[in-house]
């Protein structure tokens, strides 16, 4: 790789990140106008959430009394946990120079590493309310865990690795795998689990403060000010890389394979539409379902589970 | 067609088959059922026509045109007929719980698999490579007729059952002979219609279809 070639997939790299951390907030905003006009309101824009960040922002920070560390130093974890897994995913370029990195397993235990953090923090503030978001978090992603380990060993075994730009390359290069029956379930588990560990219906409703439905809203009860606008980040952020791996895996035309001011910019587009779109087609699924009593949700993770078992054993019998 | 192209296309119809029998496993909503049993005799249909054009000769796309008839449309039209008149919308109380049961499909696919490789290292084909995909339908159609009580979701897993064996001869012996394919489709329709007198039968007389009232004796 030389010089120029280094510092076009270096940029990459930055504008990635600046992406995604720009557009999160905007995505979160765009699903909410996008559930707002199904239901015949008029929404409240998609600078919303920017707005909302900024207010906390200028906001003091306070901590309950008895907290300590872990509390303190949640959000900044779980938001640079997110950072880290935008850094070296391969959302607009496979050239980053951080690909070594970008191993399927290794986001994934990112992930786990900030839902962890705040699950941790949750527990730490001693209230009771905390403590029931940290049970069912911890619930969700005992469950959600193994569906996103086993569908991604199911990729990884058409590809044979698990780093997550020689797979997005690998469906470039020959989309028949896109169509083959053990990505197509695993496509199938993967968006449960992407609905799942991102708080959405019919797993968690983001947009509520009801005491029986909370799960992530819960743990992050007692943040306010810039601690709390860091905790929101954080979580809008998680969707939209959640979003992007998913669209990534499965519809992965447009990333950008070869450093260069051309195939980036196309790489950001398509990126951005296709997260827009995927966020759109899930805001207005939702609309048509109902949260699930919290005792079915291990129903709907045990489903995607046996999707992924059977992505696998179909990776294996049929091929 | 090319080998590659006939081969993508035939692991793409088995997996939609796999997909839609782990579906009815999973969902309760009746009507949910008879859905993903059309779709599933398209897709058997589909594949019988895929089949036929390696076959090269008509008889496989008479069979599919049948399956498409009687699978896709007959019975999941008799079917929701029979849903219209029970009143009941969905599988309330299976015996096993949904997701031990949907571990018990996990298992149950694993376990085709393994039964089927002696069978397919016999011919290693592309075709019979897929096999163990209609074995494993049909144990799926056999947990779901152990473990059901609605009548309607007894004869959903009977014709998942069916379809699976369907699906198994088609890929073993690449078609079956039209004749037999026509008896079974004949004795299958029969038993449904059958069913669905004893399901207004069943419902007359208890005023549900929950085949657990069958077991006490009444005059």
């Amino acid at each position: 790789m030389n010089g120029a070639t280094t510092s076009w997939s270096v940029l990459g790299v930055v504008v990635q990140v600046m992406l995604v951390i720009a557009g999160a907030p905007v995505l979160v905003a765009l699903m909410r106008q996008v559930r707002a006009r199904l239901e015949g309101r008029v929404g409240a824009g998609l600078g919303q959430p920017w707005r909302d960040l900024r207010k906390q922002l200028r906001k003091e920070s306070i901590a309950p009394d008895g907290s300590t560390m872990v509390f303190a130093a949640a959000p900044a974890v779980a938001l640079s946990s997110m950072v880290l897994i935008v850094c070296a995913a391969p959302f607009i370029t496979t050239t980053s120079p951080l690909d070594g990195v970008a191993d399927l397993f290794a986001v994934v235990s990112l992930l786990l590493v900030a839902s962890i953090a705040l699950a941790l923090a949750g527990l730490d503030t001693g209230s009771a309310f905390g403590g029931m978001g940290s049970s069912r978090t911890v619930t969700v992603a005992a469950l959600a865990e193994p569906t996103l380990l086993v569908a991604g060993f199911a990729l990884s075994v058409q590809v044979g690795s698990s780093n997550l730009a020689s797979l997005v390359e690998h469906g470039q290069r020959v989309p028949g795998t896109i169509l083959s029956p053990a990505s197509l379930l695993a496509a199938v588990a993967l968006w449960i689990v992407v609905v799942a560990e991102a708080g959405r219906l019919p797993v968690d409703n983001p947009s509520t403060h009801l005491e029986l439905t909370m799960i992530h809203e819960a743990t992050i009860l007692e943040y306010a000010g810039p601690d709390l606008a860091m905790v929101e980040l954080g979580s809008a952020m998680r969707l939209a890389v959640l979003l992007g791996l998913w669209g990534n895996l499965f519809l992965p035309w447009g990333v950008a394979t070869t450093a260069g001011p051309g195939t980036l910019a196309l790489g950001a587009i398509v990126f951005v539409v296709k997260v827009a779109a995927l966020g759109a087609v899930l805001a207005a699924s939702e609309v048509f379902m109902a949260k699930w009593r919290l005792f079915r949700v291990p129903e709907l993770l045990a489903g995607s589970f046996l999707f992924s078992v059977l992505a696998v054993s179909s990776s294996f019998f049929l091929s | 067609m090319s080998v590659a192209l006939f081969s993508q296309l035939l692991y793409l119809l088995c997996g939609g088959l796999l997909l839609s029998s782990v579906l009815m496993l999973w969902r309760r909503q009746l009507s949910a059922l008879v859905g993903l049993l059309a779709a599933q005799g398209v897709l058997l249909a589909g594949m019988a026509a895929l089949l036929g054009t390696q076959d090269g000769g008509l008889e496989l796309y008479v069979v599919a045109l049948g399956i498409l008839v009687l699978k896709g449309g007959v019975l999941p039209a008799v079917l929701r007929r029979v849903l219209a008149n029970s009143g009941a919308a969905r599988e309330t109380q299976p015996l096993v719980n949904v997701p031990a049961s949907l571990l018990a499909a996990a298992m149950l696919t694993l376990l085709a698999y393994a039964v089927s490789r002696p069978l397919v290292e016999l011919d290693p084909t592309p075709i019979t490579h897929a096999a163990p995909v209609g074995i494993a339908m049909v144990l799926l159609g056999f947990f779901m007729l152990v473990t059901r009580r609605r009548a309607l979701s007894q004869v959903a897993g009977f014709l998942l059952l069916d379809n699976g064996i369907a699906a198994t001869a088609f890929l073993v012996t690449s078609g079956v002979p039209l004749i037999v394919e026509l008896a079974v489709s004949m004795d299958l329709l029969l038993v449904v219609l059958v069913l669905q007198v004893l399901t207004v039968r069943l419902r007359t007389a208890f005023g549900d279809t929950d085949i657990g009232e069958l077991r006490e004796l009444k005059d």
